[in-house]
């Protein structure tokens, strides 16, 4: 039994230790951790204000004043840097909550009542065609450039995702005996869709919900360079590598220091999220 | 036996899938009645519908003809919300007690939903009775807040009881509820599902493939091949006089613990054949040992041959099939 039932469904606390004995995920979780409490402690950590102009000090690079170097403003990269992460986070967390809420809604709709299926299905389909950033593209030129238009965009690119992984577990799920336990016993369809359908596919959202955090932090950096994400004297990633590309040969620091910032996010929630994947899928569990 | 009054009466109970190359006939023209406070076996071989029919009759798979007769009620006339109401009186036990349930939910949870549903236990009095429940299928209460893996399959299956009769339910459609475990704990699993009826009078559809299972525990079988019911009695008449070739062979396939006991096997050939395309006449003459020309040709009509013994054979009162009946 105990071989069998280890397989199945860990509890909350057990699983958690599991996922922290490995260490790309630690070290992934770490680094995440890091940046978020850099982030958020931003306008204690600046030793500038990130918009803070200095002709004097123009195009410096790093040192003992500025540890990053300045810009083409004489504004200070690092201060920049861990305030835009500010503004990355917060478009990767409202673009995994916007898909997160839309996506399960559909994927549940579709999954559960088969004659809202095809109609959902194909229009996900659709969806997915195109590639991400050539829709969030179109998005944001539909309905202006701004941050709130910048995260429904992309909520909307990311939001097929998570109900198309919603949908195929649901079609799966409510074919258990345990679901037919349930509608034996009179217990209404929305139940039914939460208790029992929702609480079985809560792992593989938080693995998808991963992955869209960094792709929304990519792709926000991506609108952001093209001009197409928030105005330019904002700092996000983005904007400052945008800004940068012009200097390159002289400052190549303007476009290193949050370079690296978004190579750091994105990879770390990619471990974190491929180590919750292969945790949760028996195939690819190795040593624990 | 006798003067017992029937609770559900299926009458011509049929079902069809739509499927992409045709229409399967997964169930067709079923009867049989199941009398309060008794067990009725439905028996055959994978793919004969008994699980279809098992699971029609509480709807939850929607029969595509026939009646319902529950309590004089006709349970496909009623509406959503009104059979809602009668899911209290009728309850299923599973065949797979791993996916029978939710993995996700502790016991008390798993079981307190069937109070909760029907609004039969709140505070103290839900966790007093479901504590109840637990130690009347064998189970330790103080396990209440576990959660499924950490039981074993009888364990579960005892789980699955217990939500079962949570709602305090007369009738029980149970899909094979030991099939999936250990023989050492069917044993014990048989007796607390036979005492558990005797003491809460249920009645019960019991649905099985092992036939041994069935003598031991049912007051009445039905055998069905193809979706269609080919006999139908008084287990102890069934067993010691089967009428119908298939439910011979069926019996004869069943293990003797008697490594003395000789006799003589019926041995089918073949397969089942596909329901999308089942043969003309009776659907078992492909592979019964006795068929004849005109098996293809006509449809057996049920036929009484003992006390509430009803068979589906032309043949069934040929000297060789009533000889080779009594041979097992």
């Amino acid at each position: 039994m105990a071989a069998a039932a280890s397989s199945s469904v860990p509890t909350p606390t057990h699983f958690v230790l599991r996922l922290i004995s490995r260490k790309t995920v630690l070290v992934g979780l770490l680094a995440l951790l890091t940046i978020a409490v850099v982030a958020i402690l931003a306008p204690v950590l600046a030793p500038y204000a990130p918009n803070k102009l200095s002709v004097v000090n123009r195009l410096k690079p790093p040192g003992a004043t500025f540890w990053f170097g300045t810009d083409e403003f004489g504004r200070d990269v690092f201060s920049r840097t861990i305030y835009a992460g500010r503004l990355s986070l917060l478009v990767g967390a409202s673009v995994v909550t916007f898909a997160a809420i839309f996506g399960v809604a559909l994927g549940l709709i579709a999954g559960f009542f088969k004659r809202l299926d095809t109609p959902i299905a194909r229009i996900i389909d659709a969806m997915m065609a195109f590639p991400d950033i050539l829709l969030a593209i179109a998005l944001v030129a539909a309905l202006g450039p701004s941050l709130l238009t910048v995260i429904i965009a992309l909520g909307i690119v990311y939001t097929p995702r998570l109900a198309r992984i919603v949908r195929a577990s649901t079609l799966v799920i409510r074919e258990l005996p345990y679901v037919e336990a349930a509608r034996a016993l009179g217990v209404p369809t929305w139940r039914i869709m939460t208790r029992h359908v929702l609480r079985n596919l809560v792992s593989p959202i938080l693995v998808q919900a991963t992955f869209i955090f960094a792709y929304a932090m990519l792709a926000e950096a991506g609108l952001s360079f093209l001009g197409l994400g928030v105005s330019p004297e904002i700092p996000t990633w983005g904007t400052m590598i945008a800004a940068g590309r012009q200097y390159i040969g002289q400052a190549d620091w303007m476009t290193l220091f949050p370079g690296i910032a978004i190579i750091v996010s994105v990879l770390s929630l990619q471990m974190v999220g491929d180590g919750f994947r292969d945790l949760l899928d028996p195939r690819l569990r190795k040593d624990l | 036996m006798s003067g017992k009054d029937v609770l559900l009466q299926v009458d011509n109970l049929t079902k069809n899938f739509q499927t992409g190359s045709g229409i399967v006939k997964a169930v067709d023209g079923v009867s049989f009645d199941v009398k309060r406070g008794t067990i009725v076996g439905l028996v055959g071989e994978s793919g004969s519908g008994k699980t279809t029919a098992g699971r029609c009759t509480l709807r939850l798979i929607e029969p595509s003809g026939g009646r319902l007769l529950y309590d004089g009620v006709d349970l496909r006339n009623l509406s959503e919300r009104e059979m809602r109401a009668y899911r209290r009186r009728l309850q299923i036990v599973f065949q797979d007690p791993y996916s029978s349930l939710n993995p996700r939910l502790r016991v008390e949870d798993i079981i307190g939903e069937a109070l909760d549903t029907h609004g039969l236990a709140k505070g103290t009095a839900r966790r007093d009775r479901i504590a109840e429940l637990l130690s009347r299928v064998g189970l330790n209460p103080d396990h209440a807040r576990r959660f499924p893996h950490e039981f074993s399959g009888g364990q579960r299956q005892r789980i699955g009881i217990a939500r079962a009769l949570a709602v305090e339910p007369e009738f029980i459609v149970a899909d094979e509820p030991v099939s999936a475990l250990d023989v050492s704990v069917q044993a014990q699993v048989l007796n607390l599902i036979q005492d558990l009826q005797k003491s809460f009078g249920l009645t019960m559809l019991f649905i099985a493939h092992d036939l041994a299972v069935v003598e031991y525990l049912c007051d009445e079988v039905v055998v069905m091949y193809l979706g269609r019911v080919m006999e139908r009695g008084p287990s102890r008449s069934v067993y010691a006089k089967p009428r119908h070739p298939y439910t011979q062979a069926l019996l004869s396939a069943a293990p003797v613990p008697d490594p003395k006991a000789g006799r003589q096997r019926v041995v089918l050939k073949g397969d089942i054949p596909s329901p999308m395309n089942p043969p003309s006449g009776c659907v078992f003459r492909t592979r019964c040992p006795f068929a004849i020309a005109e098996c293809a040709q006509v449809v057996p009509s049920f036929d009484a041959v003992g006390h509430q013994h009803h068979v589906a054979c032309i043949r069934h009162s040929d000297p060789e099939v009533i000889s080779q009946g009594h041979q097992l």
